[in-house]
């Protein structure tokens, strides 16, 4: 069924990367091992971006949540450091969220492997060609007045206000 | 090449690690962690569907940037207001966050 390539070893190498740095993320006692670990998963998705033909994506994703958002999350953990360390990891509800979180994913894995919709009830195997558009046209896309611009400038308010917002809550109010 | 369905699997896989990372984290920004890897599975799904159904069409990658967008404004307001938080009540496990309890 899947032949033995690059491609196949890229594949399952992003996949460890991602799902072992995602059970990193929700098993950590340590925050900043919490966070390294998602960096790490984090790499995987970016680099499943890069075997699906979109490198754009690998680089917004490696910039943007790596670079940033991943960054300021270990900001937030060190300065949100509490004075005991001896606090617990779950809370009492775990094997509830393990219970919904398993079901989720046969749900799922049963909805994505067997053939329930795409044509003739089954998912393509291969993609549908070969042609792939550029980041040429991903950018005339954002910009071209029949295609994206309106929720690229909305987006844009969203990233000021969302600016706005986070500087107003977490500004130091003991000002004189 | 890969069939799709082992790139939504993962995707899914990583989606309900994340779900379950939410439910039972005690610590708030260990919750926000997760929520970001259920964001980063969403778009590995999206460009999954998009490169192939509709490869030539850039309505898959216009739509990952927007969900990119959107996850950066959300961990940057949800991070002020955890350091807020913090400010106040000195703890950010989310059960300590009860003043509205009954």
């Amino acid at each position: 069924m899947l032949e033995l390539n690059a491609t196949t070893l890229a594949f399952f190498v992003f996949a460890i990367l991602s799902l072992g740095g995602a059970l990193g993320v929700v098993t950590s006692s340590n925050l900043i091992h919490g966070a390294l670990y998602l960096i790490l998963s984090l790499f995987g998705g970016a680099g499943f971006f890069v075997l699906l033909s979109a490198p754009f994506m690998a680089a917004v994703q490696v910039l943007v949540y790596i670079g940033a958002i991943a960054i300021l999350i270990i900001f937030a953990v060190m300065l949100t450091r509490s004075m005991t360390r001896m606090t617990e990891v779950y809370n009492r509800q775990w094997w509830l969220s393990a219970l919904v979180g398993t079901l989720l994913l046969l749900m799922l894995a049963l909805g994505v492997i067997f053939p329930v919709w795409g044509e003739g009830g089954m998912l393509p195997n291969q993609p549908v060609s070969n042609e792939v558009a550029t980041t040429e046209a991903l950018g005339v896309a954002f910009v071209s007045g029949d295609q994206f611009v309106l929720p690229f400038e909305i987006s844009s308010l969203l990233l000021t206000g969302a600016m706005i917002g986070a500087i107003v809550l977490a500004r130091d109010t003991e000002a004189s | 090449m890969i069939p799709l369905w082992m790139y939504l699997l993962v995707a899914a896989a990583m989606f309900c690690i994340g779900v379950y990372g939410v439910l039972s984290r005690r610590n708030a920004v260990a919750i926000l962690m997760s929520v970001e890897l259920m964001l980063s599975a969403v778009n590995i799904n999206l460009i999954a569907f998009w490169r192939y159904t509709a490869p030539s069409d850039m309505a898959g990658q216009v739509f990952t940037s927007f969900v990119f967008v959107i996850a950066a404004a959300e961990a940057a307001v949800g991070l002020a207001i955890i350091i807020s938080i913090y400010r106040s009540r000195r703890s950010v496990a989310v059960e300590d966050v009860n003043l509205l309890k009954g």
